[in-house]
């Protein structure tokens, strides 16, 4: 029998409305896992104190007959980049201590009226700026997979709780691949929809015009779920798309069906691998390409040389932007407020407030952010990465008018040692290489994981499609994990190493 | 504090050419914020006006608030600028408190309004095309109150404490080219500038425009230039000009202050200055450099806006008349006098004597009885003129008076009923029995009367003096209680003289 904490959502919605368990059962059986492993694992900075309460109270709502959305009960972890009213926000910050948010984000209250318990808030590199989870100022989070590496980031916690069933779901946000590459690290799914198809209300912004919140889970279809749930205008973003979703998991069932891979146009960048690319990363990208080409998908090269400033091009625009966003961390109004000990104006007290809040990974790339909009650089850097932004975009409708999809490794390595993360800020970007192109031009990405190498770590194979084609990466994705499960006997998370006393295969 | 040394302004005008760009800050009264759903309403308790947006608390975003988009695009139809058919927001950022994020959403490169031109007409009749830079739209910051200092001013404070509700009103900030040419006029073409873009706001019902309020604000930079030169001078920009007065009276001082120190071979400073009303003069605040980064960059949370042509045709179809043209069309049309007519721009009785004009009273039949009697009896109860009666009351009475029901001294009772509610002017007359009385007889009676008691008169009158029948008109009116065309008794009078 498989444990709660192993169940889908299909598997959990299904026994919630046989009877067979009780969302409080649901909801007490996650909070034992996590319990029983996140003191190792540390995905969570806050557990929710009333998730047991709310569970309880969808329970009495099924048994009065009173009306319930079709997946309450099932829980969700939320990034701690996410405002929610009934815990803390802290983006992962000392500058927000003590902050608890008036409103919920957008995502938290469409999921909440749905009937979904939130249990808690997840680390994450502390505003989202990192790719490993080790610049939050609540401590590292371990991956699963090998509690000596990193997660990968910046939403480290939310893949390492669904990789360690600790959630089914969970909410990430991924500016320059912060869904995706964790999922690939963590043996899981994580996608980032088209730019503008989720509300970025109560997310707390890094680069505005980058920003996306999208799901995390083991299964594509689970993250189709909750993709489901959120997607669609919100009157509070004004870059939220008026956009009538197909439901992705309808695209994901329709993926696994007999021949859905026939005649599939499948591009491989040049520029998406390479050397960069690890080589037991690039093994399991050829052998997914064999396996769709088997399935009768077409498999295109393709060449993207304006792809080869894309890292550099994202990270002045995401430091810009973010030096605009993180300004109004500034002690005056909530969070932090440090008082200097000498003589204090309300310009030492911002300054105070924010050397001491704010980690060093943040202060470099608020200082380069703005440095890039400062007068004499605003041109070469600012309006110079712009200027590279549109060249992938339009390189991306070159070469989806000759392919339906595009597929690549999501991470260049695999899971790396806590604490070898380098010094250097660009080549460290780098390990972004193959998912920011997607943030630039805005387009739908979901990472699925496709095997494990020989030191037994997941990948994770990313998957590209045109804006507003979101439908497409769930189809194409599922139609892979499906092949891979095939190929394996199992899916690529049952094989993450047992932890803790309780819950694993 | 010295006095500070001042050049003699018509001196400074003989060695100095002052030149002067304004920009003026517009309060759009728009129902909720530019970019929040927060109400914009005068007066609330602090902090109450707000959303979380205001506060710039983590995950807000802004929202254009359409209202203030078609205010914006009216306003710059007014100014005779172009409208922009794609036209985004730019994040300007600093570190201040009174802004919720410690960034204004406002304008840059694309400004929605450009390139336009505002008549203004001087008390001399001398006539200004102020030509417009740009007008664009922009959020308001939040209110700080200096709490300890001796002057209420930042400096010496003990603490500061903030409002928000003011954070987010929409703006219109209007930006004029330089002004040349202005000369001694320089200091009331800057006055009579704002008071012209505050009528044009008013006629156009987008803001409440009460400079006392803040609703409209000034900025005054001046600079001045040697007689012959080419270059223009150092400007510093004074602010805090509260009342058209004062920024008359800013502008020439700093006139006055510039030439001083240019003319001892000193340089101006470019720099904000702080304008003190109390003591009539200016005095430095930061130093202004043009070169303030404020790392303007296209706000990523708003799409441009791309107004329609069909809805700038039809704002501009729907424009009011430009007050300037408007006022000069009614002074020369009424045939008044530069003086009356200001008198009456000045009692803000402008609209109210064009309705009562409009409905067919003479133009100086309509000033007289809104400028006299009616103003009058509005100071005496502190309301407004226009508050008490209508144009068409005006008129009735008007046309009692020409008709001869009424002389003037009945027309100001029956007036005074029917602002006190008591019916229409028949109905007044009827009820107090006010009407003059045109029938000879009663008025024959009573001149009998008064002579009888003043026999003299008559021979007087005969004699040559005809003034003696004042006298008896006086008594004849008396008995009448007032209710006899007093033309008509002296008419009378004088055929009994001649009898």
């Amino acid at each position: 029998m498989t444990h709660i904490t192993q169940m889908g959502v299909e598997a959990l919605v299904t026994s919630l409305e046989t009877g067979e368990i009780s969302a409080r059962e649901i909801t007490a059986a996650h909070l034992d896992r996590i319990r029983d492993i996140d003191g190792e694992v540390n995905a969570f900075i806050t557990v929710n104190e009333t998730a047991e309460q709310a569970a309880a109270e969808v329970d009495r709502k099924r048994a009065a007959g009173e009306p319930i959305g079709a997946l309450a009960g099932v829980p969700v972890a939320v990034k701690d980049m996410l405002v929610t009213t009934d815990m803390p926000t802290t983006g992962a910050s000392k500058i927000l201590e003590g902050y608890r948010s008036p409103f919920d984000a957008t995502v938290v209250r469409r999921v909440r009226e749905a009937g979904l318990i939130p249990l808690g808030k997840t680390n994450m590199d502390e505003f989202a700026m990192g790719s490993t989870t080790e610049t939050s100022a609540f401590g590292v989070t371990r991956n699963p997979w090998d509690l000596e590496r990193v997660p990968g980031g910046s939403g480290g916690g939310s893949a390492a709780a669904v990789a360690a069933c600790m959630a089914p779901l969970a909410f990430g946000s991924d500016t320059g691949g912060s869904i995706r590459q964790p999922a690939a690290l963590t043996g899981t799914v994580g996608v980032k929809p088209t730019y503008g198809a989720v509300s970025r209300y109560g997310a707390l912004a890094l680069a505005s015009s980058l920003d996306q919140v999208g799901p995390a889970a083991r299964t594509v279809t689970d993250a189709a779920y909750l993709h489901d749930l959120i997607v669609g205008h919100d009157e509070h973003d004004s870059t939220s798309h008026q956009h009538d979703w197909t439901s992705m998991v309808t695209a994901a069932s329709e993926g696994r069906n007999e021949g859905s891979l026939k005649g599939l146009k499948v591009g491989v960048v040049n520029q998406l691998g390479g050397e960069g690319v690890a080589p037991e990363v690039h093994d399991q990208l050829s052998h997914t390409v064999t396996a769709l080409e088997a399935q009768g998908a077409e498999v295109h090269i393709l060449d993207a040389p304006e792809f080869d400033r894309a890292a550099e091009a994202y990270i002045v625009l995401l430091s810009a932007e973010a030096s605009s966003n993180l300004a109004k961390f500034d002690s005056v109004r909530f969070g932090l407020r440090v008082q200097p000990s000498e003589q204090a104006n309300v310009e030492s007290v911002m300054g105070a407030t924010r050397g001491e809040g704010f980690g060093a990974e943040v202060k470099r790339r608020l200082l380069l952010g703005t440095f890039a909009l400062e007068h004499g650089q605003y041109d070469p850097l600012f309006l110079g990465a712009q200027r590279v932004r549109t060249l992938v975009i339009r390189a991306f409708e070159r070469m989806f008018s000759q392919v339906d999809v595009i597929v690549s490794a999501t991470s260049p390595v695999t899971a790396q040692p806590l604490g070898s993360r380098g010094e250097h800020p660009v080549q460290e970007h780098r390990a972004d290489m193959l998912t920011t192109p997607a943030n630039l031009a805005g387009i739908p990405a979901l990472s699925v994981p496709v095997g494990v190498t020989d030191e037994h770590l997941p990948v994770g194979v990313q998957v590209l499609a045109p804006a507003f084609e979101d439908a497409r990466v769930y189809r194409v994705g599922a139609a892979i994990e499906q092949l891979v499960t095939e190929r394996n006997g199992a899916p690529v998370w049952q094989s993450i190493p047992t932890l803790g006393g309780k819950a694993n295969a | 504090m010295a006095k500070t040394k001042l050049m003699k302004f018509e001196q400074a005008l003989e060695q100095f050419e002052p030149v002067i760009g304004l920009e003026v800050h517009v309060e759009l009264n728009t129902k909720t914020k530019m970019f929040t759903t927060a109400p914009n309403t005068f007066g609330a308790e602090p902090n109450t006006n707000l959303t979380a947006t205001c506060l710039g608390l983590p995950g807000t975003l802004p929202v254009v608030n359409e209202e203030a988009v078609r205010y914006s695009i009216q306003l710059g139809l007014a100014l005779g600028c172009e409208i922009r058919e794609k036209t985004g927001f730019a994040r300007k950022n600093y570190f201040y408190p009174d802004l919720g994020k410690n960034y204004q959403i406002s304008q840059a490169d694309d400004p929605i309004a450009y390139d336009g031109s505002v008549e203004i007409e001087l008390a001399s009749g001398r006539v200004i095309h102020v030509p417009i830079e740009r007008a664009h739209m922009e959020e308001d910051a939040g209110k700080l109150t200096h709490v300890g200092g001796a002057t209420g001013r930042i400096q010496g404070a003990e603490y500061s404490l903030v409002d928000y509700n003011r954070a987010g009103v929409p703006l219109v900030e209007i930006v004029t080219r330089p002004i040349f040419g202005g000369e001694a006029d320089t200091p009331e073409i800057a006055a009579q500038y704002v008071s012209t873009i505050r009528d044009i706001v008013v006629a156009l019902g987008i803001s409440d425009a009460r400079m006392e309020r803040g609703n409209i604000r000034c900025d005054a930079n001046v600079s001045l230039r040697p007689r012959g030169s080419d270059n223009l001078g150092t400007r510093t920009e004074t602010k805090n000009v509260n009342s058209l007065r004062s920024i008359e009276r800013a502008v020439r001082f700093e006139i006055q202050r510039q030439a001083h120190i240019l003319a001892e071979g000193g340089t101006i400073t470019q720099e904000t200055r702080h304008w003190h009303e109390d003591t009539g003069e200016t005095s430095p605040g930061r130093p202004k450099s043009d070169a303030d980064d404020y790392r303007y960059f296209p706000e990523p949370d708003i799409a441009p806006l791309t107004p329609s042509r069909d809805l700038i045709d039809q704002l501009q179809t729907a424009l009011p008349e430009h007050p300037t043209l408007r006022r000069r069309r009614l002074r020369e049309a009424w045939s008044f006098s530069r003086l009356e007519f200001q008198d009456v721009v000045n009692a803000n009785l402008l609209d109210a004597i064009d309705e009562t004009v409009t409905v067919g009273v003479e133009p100086q039949t309509a000033r007289k009885w809104w400028m006299g009697e009616i103003a009058r009896i509005a100071k005496e109860r502190s309301v407004e003129p226009a508050e008490l009666a209508t144009p068409q009351n005006v008129a009735e009475i008007a046309e009692l008076v020409a008709a001869g029901t009424l002389n003037d001294k009945l027309a100001r009772e029956v007036l005074q009923g029917m602002i006190d509610g008591e019916g229409s002017a028949q109905e007044i007359i009827e009820a107090r029995g006010l009407a003059l009385v045109s029938d000879d007889g009663p008025l024959i009676e009573a001149i009998d009367t008064a002579l009888a008691q003043q026999p003299d008169v008559i021979d007087k009158i005969r004699a040559g003096k005809v003034q003696a029948a004042g006298a008896v008109i006086g008594a004849v009116m008396k008995a009448m209680r007032g209710q006899a065309d007093a033309a008509r008794v002296r008419e009378l009078i004088m055929e009994r003289a001649e009898q």
